[in-house]
């Protein structure tokens, strides 16, 4: 990739731009921090996503629980986990939704790179 | 004048307080982790510091995008800990402090670096899960807290030499305050890692190594990395290495390293541990 903003493979860098394209979303992911707001979404998910005012693009995601397309649509990773926590999803069962990784699969990636496990 | 008695690096993952709240400590997953602590609670327990100055980034608890300072300080009596959205158990608040924070202020700006200043906020798992790593059992509330902010999450972002400028700033600071109060720094956060993208779940445990060597001996190093690099080397989160590297500045001249551990993966992160101390 040539585009400055992929600059790094696999990686959309959260910046103005995306921020400024996200910013719906990412709002009503940070609402999430509100017992009674995990709740309302619930109830009624569509309906949630409109008060927030999310572009089709970002609704379609979010019904659809697509991490990468959520990314690509503005979201950021940190407010995205709170949408994952939601979900009762933990970030290796994100990791393994974003690689195309069963849980266990990305668990393994992790565990190959690892260092200083076991030794004592 | 206030004395900086020493600088603790930590990961400040939320899995690490949820093991904690399960006990998991000694479990084979945890444990290799877990044993890098002793060691610093006793050095705790025996220097007893008055004040902490911890650097976090605020992962969308009390910060959103839509007032989000690049650096940010305390400056309040106490900080609540409150539900971040997925499921860590909040914890009792912290207490702070006024007289230093604001003399910190009063020299940042004074030294041409312009923070937010903030007299209520709360502060989320990157400032309580270090300190429920150093006094467990939340037995924390004794020491006064200074929490110092720095955005990790939406470029741009503070470059690594801007935030070893801005401890540097804060311990001369801490050195010019007319008290003998005892004052521990923390680097919260890092190593290596990636949440997001198809690229989530690097880790690159040689560069952390680098990072903790470096620490020591040459931090200068580190600061000639663009946050850019730091996010192709050592994953898009990898830039929590800024709040390490504010830490040390904290500490001024030469230092040593008395304890380290480093554990790779503790959940999708390298995890470092260090003790610091001025020699």
């Amino acid at each position: 990739m040539t585009d400055d903003k992929n600059k790094t493979w696999g990686t959309i860098k959260f910046d103005g731009p995306m921020a400024t394209k996200g910013y719906a979303l990412n709002k009503m992911c940070y609402s999430f921090n509100n017992a009674e707001a995990r709740e309302e979404f619930k109830q009624d998910e569509a309906a949630y996503c409109d008060k927030f005012g999310l572009t089709p693009e970002q609704k379609e995601a979010v019904i659809n629980r697509d991490i990468l397309a959520m990314e690509r649509e503005g979201g950021s990773i940190y407010y995205l986990a709170k949408f994952a926590g939601l979900l009762g999803l933990n970030v290796q069962d994100v990791g393994g939704l974003q690689t195309g990784r069963t849980t266990e699969e990305f668990q393994a990636y992790l565990d190959s790179q690892g260092r200083g496990k076991n030794n004592g | 004048m206030a004395k900086i008695i020493g600088g603790i690096t930590t990961s400040h993952i939320p899995a690490i307080g949820i093991a904690m709240d399960r006990g998991l400590e000694d479990t084979p997953y945890w444990k290799d982790f877990f044993a890098g602590y002793p060691p610093i609670r006793e050095w705790l327990g025996e220097q007893k510091p008055d004040i902490a100055i911890v650097f976090y980034n605020d992962h969308g608890l009390e910060m959103f995008l839509d007032k989000k300072p690049t650096f940010a300080i305390g400056c309040a009596p106490s900080y609540d800990n409150a539900d971040e959205g997925w499921g860590i158990a909040t914890i009792p608040p912290v207490t702070g402090e006024t007289e230093l924070s604001w003399h910190i202020v009063n020299e940042l700006i004074e030294h041409d670096f312009d923070p937010t200043v903030c007299q209520d906020i709360k502060v989320d798992h990157g400032l309580t899960v270090p300190l429920s790593l150093m006094y467990p059992g939340h037995n924390y509330q004794h020491m006064k807290v200074i929490p110092v902010c720095i955005n990790c999450e939406r470029h741009p972002m503070p470059k690594p030499s801007r935030c070893y400028a801005l401890g540097q700033a804060i311990g001369k600071a801490v050195e010019s305050f007319d008290s003998d109060q005892k004052v521990v720094v923390f680097g919260t956060g890092g190593l290596s890692h990636q949440l997001d993208g198809e690229r989530a779940g690097i880790i690159n445990a040689d560069f952390d190594e680098e990072c903790m060597n470096k620490l020591v001996s040459d931090p200068e190093a580190l600061t000639r990395y663009s946050n850019d690099e730091l996010v192709e080397i050592a994953g898009a989160q990898g830039v929590e290495l800024n709040m390490w590297l504010a830490m040390r500045g904290c500490m001024l001249g030469k230092v040593r390293e008395v304890h380290r551990n480093y554990v790779a993966p503790i959940s999708n992160t390298g995890a470092g541990t260090q003790l610091l101390l001025n020699e």
